[in-house]
């Protein structure tokens, strides 16, 4: 068994395309009309093309407010992705408008910072030894 | 206050956060907690950092502030000042100088 997708609700999915590959890197995989406006819409990591998918899925659940928006006061982060280097991805997304609510923090071997999808989810970048 | 304050600053685990947040003020609730279990290796619940954040923020040590969608947990040193000057010596030429 392996993790082959994962997903993350976002608000609007042409604007979360946006953000997950104009800004962030990953790039669309699939892209596939499921009714009303709706989208199956993933995108993955250039570095991994036939790695774990990422699906944007709408936040239509009536739950999913809820439950993301208390994720989000208390700063949790959704999903962690996996970068070389926390500070340099830090200073490049930054400059990019990314409004980080954590710092590139060391602790330990390991340093993350998370930062706002603008899609309402936090996301953690984190960059561990090999 | 004096006996909130001196209730606050009596567990380590409190202090530590004090220490977190002198480092840094302006931390969410998940940012606290990471550096607790990471760097200081308590391994504390979210539920009980937040009960030691309340006990903190009823001392006045801690303010939180909302910005949009997020919440952020500030240091305040002032009440520290009451505990200087309770026992302050106002005359320097006191014993405090007198130090070898």
């Amino acid at each position: 068994m392996k993790i082959h997708l994962t997903s993350v609700f976002v608000d609007d999915q042409a604007k979360a395309l946006h953000f997950y590959t104009e800004i962030l890197g990953f790039v669309k995989k699939h892209d596939v009309p499921v009714g009303d406006e709706d989208r199956w819409l993933t995108v993955v990591s250039p570095e991994d093309p036939a790695g774990t998918e990422l699906l944007l899925e709408p936040a239509k659940h009536p739950a999913a407010r809820t439950y993301r928006d208390a994720l989000v006061q208390d700063g949790i982060p959704l999903v962690q992705f996996a970068v070389d280097d926390v500070n340099g991805e830090y200073e490049r997304l930054n400059g990019l408008g990314v409004r980080f609510i954590q710092e590139p923090l060391a602790m330990g071997p390991v340093t993350t910072a998370v930062f706002d999808d603008t899609c309402g989810n936090l996301i953690q970048i984190a960059t561990q030894p090999q | 206050m004096a006996d909130d304050l001196f209730k606050a600053l009596a567990d380590p685990t409190r202090r530590t956060i004090l220490d977190e947040l002198t480092e840094k003020s302006g931390q969410t609730l998940f940012e606290i907690c990471s550096r607790l279990s990471m760097k200081h290796q308590l391994a504390i619940s979210r539920q009980g950092v937040s009960q030691h954040l309340a006990v903190l923020e009823a001392a006045g040590l801690v303010e939180t502030r909302r910005e949009g969608r997020y919440k952020f947990h500030d240091l305040n040193t002032a009440p520290l000042r009451q505990i200087a000057e309770r026992w302050l010596v106002t005359d320097t030429t006191g014993p405090e100088k007198s130090t070898p």
